[in-house]
């Protein structure tokens, strides 16, 4: 069984949001694996303990991806592939098509990835994949089960359960509870600096920076506006109602 | 590779040591930061959330944890390759204890069974005693203890009392007496115990739990670190095998000595995250906690705490790891030389002896100020179970204590420094004669404009006010210097403050070299306000002394020399203190 794991740095959930010339502030800040990622980290090398095969990580991103890709490796991934290439940075639209040219050239049978990456949010880039490699996707699996090439997903749907069959190849996107990601071990750490990561440029995977131009633009970047202090309302309930529905008319403006 | 050159123990005393010679924490690399991370998301993930289990006696799962930090390579990091371990250097090893040592009493169990109880074997074992016991001691299998104090010998520790004589078919040793508050003794598998062979014989010895004899007293009911065990270990016509006497009869203060050296460093380092977790508590607590609807952490005098704390921890750090960096050193060096092995690393870890010693006090010292002023940061929650801060502050307690008192780390500093000046290791006579002539011409300060100039220039003078001191009590008391212990503590003191100084100092000058003066800005800081308040501090230690040991035209004669290398011009600590605080406030933690 030959898995893939897109993976993908992200800040660490803790640190704070700070702008700096209408740009995310990289200063002193730690960064991680994308903690939906390390689920599917983690469920990729469980699904190779039990069944064998090889582990591959892919990921798109700065030089910096490296420290987390490291990580992966001392969980237990064999190899990784980073394209550290500026000219290929974009969008989803970007990421989707630059991803899709490596794993194309890859052997697999299986494709992990997390359902979400904590930074931008979007979601979109395992659909996108799966939509240019025309195979299946399940989302947010909290349970996975393998029978010779058939799958059998559990998937959290807004808190009910859902259980799909595929067969292989499928994407197969992790949500909080897949499993519990272990922690890398001392030997895990110094095998991983051993191991290989393979660093593309566009060149090496025949894509040209036009083609996979973003299709999207970043017109400003601002942090949300600061929470301001709540009211709260005193006399009879029914007078309490009367003045919550005129202020929700007069000031908030929302009905 | 390129051979390095090895920096004498007590060397900095008397010469120049340059940035780049030493080892500090902007030279962790990747594997370190991950050995480190890996250590703190398992302290964070496993330990923590169990504390209070922990802190109620519930030894099994204290043991648990203990195997699952195996399972992960935490406990095999002193052992090496090819006896399970995995091998790895002393900055590994020391991040490891760092992390672990935020967890409280679990670092205590920790350290006794990687330090102390595990190192013995490590170090001084030979190859049967070292593939029978360290591969199951490396992954937890078995766990570790150390027997040296007694009921009657502490500080003492060449006065035990325990007896072990030799069976008559010559098989066996047979031990008599009491171990007292031993670290894992509730539940360790192997001891390293010392006795005394024929009456006089100091001897090391592997006593594993299940031999005839063997048994343990009840759990001591401690002020902190309760989630340790700490039992005595009782022998009563013990029988140990021939084959389990550790190093040499007769021997056993090598180990014993050389292991304390390495306990004083580890417990340093522990200090170093223990302090860290303080900082990042009080911090958050002062943001949260409203008077006079402010935030503590708006208070000028709350501030001042936290940047104190922070200075302290930072200056500790510097120093626990540049010891790192010299026994690091010295025991690479001496890698892959399996004959006389033991008695190699004995003195290649004895030659530190000082700057462990150092690290035990300071260190200690330390942690005490910064737990202090958490809870002070605190205010009547700090007195209050339910918060952190008050385990933290009991916990802590323990480190002045043990290891060696700090009093006798203090003694032990200035004399190994006389020891070493008399074997002919370090020129400390020399250079206490040429200062004599020196003084006569000395200059003032004339500091320049390049980064630390004016605190570079205060460590010079503070060597030179050391070798004034401690040159004048050699030459007054002579061989009864040993009698008068105040004068022997304030040159001590004197001296950690020196070594702690130039560990400012150099960390900051190497991280400038390496990352430009604006980056390193919270280190210039932090290294100004160190300075100039370390300095007063050993500028009234040396003027008290002169005091002590002199009178009337002499004492006048001496003051005015002692005014010469004190002067200087301060400069405004309080403001840089509130933009130190200010970072940490903002960071919510620990940043240099």
């Amino acid at each position: 069984m030959n898995i893939l794991v897109l993976l993908k740095q992200t800040f660490d959930t803790e640190e704070k949001i700070v702008l700096e010339n209408g740009k995310v502030s990289e200063e002193g800040v730690e960064f991680v694996i994308n903690p939906y990622d390390e689920y599917a980290v983690e469920e990729a090398i469980k699904i190779k303990e039990e069944l064998g095969g090889e582990v591959t990580t892919i990921s798109l991103g700065p030089d910096r991806f490296e420290s987390a890709i490291r990580t992966a490796l001392a969980m237990g991934v064999d190899k990784a592939i980073l394209v550290d290439d500026p000219d290929v940075f974009g969008d989803e639209y970007t990421a989707a098509k630059v991803l899709t040219e490596v794993i194309k050239d890859q052997t697999y049978d299986l494709i992990l990835a997390g359902y979400v990456a904590v930074d931008d949010a979007s979601g979109q880039v395992p659909q996108r994949i799966a939509d240019m490699l025309n195979i299946p996707i399940i989302s947010t699996a909290v349970k996975i089960e393998i029978d010779g090439s058939n799958i059998t997903v559990h998937r959290d749907v807004e808190g009910d359960t859902e259980i799909l069959e595929a067969p292989l190849p499928v994407i197969i996107t992790s949500q909080q509870g897949l499993n519990d990601p272990r922690y890398p071990s001392l030997p895990g750490i110094m095998k991983a600096k051993k191991k290989p990561l393979d660093r593309l440029s566009a060149d090496d995977i025949g894509v040209s920076p036009d083609e996979v131009k973003a299709k999207t633009e970043v017109i400003e970047t601002f942090l949300p506006p600061k929470k301001e202090a709540g009211r709260i309302l005193s006399g009879e309930i029914s007078d309490q109602g009367r003045e919550l529905v005129q202020l929700l008319r007069s000031e908030a403006k929302v009905i | 590779m390129e051979e390095k050159k090895l920096i004498k123990g007590g060397a900095f005393l008397i010469e120049d040591v340059q940035p780049e010679d030493i080892y500090t924490p902007e030279d962790f690399t990747d594997e370190h930061i991950m050995i480190a991370k890996t250590t703190w998301d398992f302290v964070e993930g496993e330990i923590l959330p169990n504390v209070e289990e922990f802190e109620h006696k519930n030894f099994d799962l204290v043991v648990q944890k203990l195997k699952e930090a195996g399972e992960l390579g935490l406990l095999g990091a002193d052992v090496p390759e090819e006896y399970g371990g995995v091998g790895l250097d002393k900055i590994s090893s020391s991040l490891i204890t760092e992390n672990i040592s935020k967890a409280g009493s679990f670092a205590l169990t920790h350290g006794a069974h990687v330090g102390i109880g595990t190192l013995p074997i490590v170090f001084f074992g030979n190859e049967e005693q070292r593939q029978k016991y360290l591969p199951p001691l490396a992954t937890g299998e078995k766990i570790a203890a150390y027997a040296l104090t007694e009921p009657t010998s502490g500080s003492d520790a060449l006065g035990a009392k325990a007896t072990a004589v030799l069976s008559e078919d010559g098989t066996h040793y047979i031990l008599n007496g009491t171990k007292q508050f031993i670290t894992n003794a509730g539940f360790a598998d192997v001891f390293v115990v010392y006795a005394k062979v024929d009456g006089d014989k100091f001897t090391a010895f592997i006593v594993e739990r299940d031999y005839s004899g063997i048994s343990v007293g009840p759990e001591e009911n401690k002020m902190g670190i309760r989630g340790s065990s700490t039992r005595p270990l009782i022998l009563e016509d013990a029988k140990v095998p021939v084959e389990n006497v550790l190093g040499e009869i007769g021997r056993g203060h090598i180990i014993a000595f050389n292991i304390l050296n390495i306990g004083r460093y580890k417990l340093g380092i522990g200090t170093v995250g223990t302090s860290k977790r303080i900082i990042e508590v009080t911090t958050k607590y002062a943001k949260e906690r409203t008077q006079f609807k402010l935030p503590l952490s708006t208070f000028t005098l709350m501030q001042e705490k936290l940047a104190e704390m922070t200075i302290s921890t930072f200056v500790n750090e510097t120093m626990v790891y540049r010891t790192g960096g010299l026994i690091e050193d010295i025991l690479e060096s001496l890698k892959g030389d399996k004959e006389d092995e033991g008695r190699k690393v004995a003195n290649g870890i004895a030659e530190y002896a000082i700057e462990c010693s150092i690290n035990k006090i300071f260190g200690s010292e330390s942690l005490g100020f910064v737990v202090d002023e958490g809870v002070q940061i605190h205010g009547g929650y700090g007195f209050i179970q339910e918060y952190e801060v008050e385990r933290l502050y009991r916990d802590s307690r323990i480190n002045r204590i043990f290891e060696g008192t700090n009093e006798i780390n203090r003694l032990l500093i200035p004399g190994t420094l006389v020891k070493k000046a008399m074997k002919g290791e370090l020129p400390l006579l020399s250079a206490a004669e040429n200062l004599q002539r020196e003084l006569m011409g000395l200059m003032p300060l004339t500091p320049d404009d390049t980064p630390l100039s004016q605190e570079k220039g205060l460590i010079e003078m503070g060597k030179k006010l050391h070798l004034m001191i401690a040159g004048l009590a050699v030459q007054k008391y002579q061989q009864k210097l040993d009698r008068e212990q105040e004068v022997l503590r304030n040159v001590s003191d004197m001296i950690i403050e020196l070594y702690a100084m130039e560990s400012a100092v150099l960390r900051t000058l190497k991280a400038i070299d390496k990352q430009g003066v604006e980056k390193a800005n919270m280190k210039v800081e932090m290294t100004q306000v160190y300075i100039q308040e370390a300095f007063e501090r050993i500028s009234s230690i040396a003027k008290n002394t002169l005091a002590t040991m002199e009178e009337g035209d002499t004492l006048r004669t001496q003051l005015s020399i002692h005014k010469k290398l004190t002067r200087y011009t301060p400069i405004n600590t309080m403001k840089l203190k509130r933009n130190i605080a200010a970072r940490i406030i903002e960071a919510e933690k620990y940043i240099v």
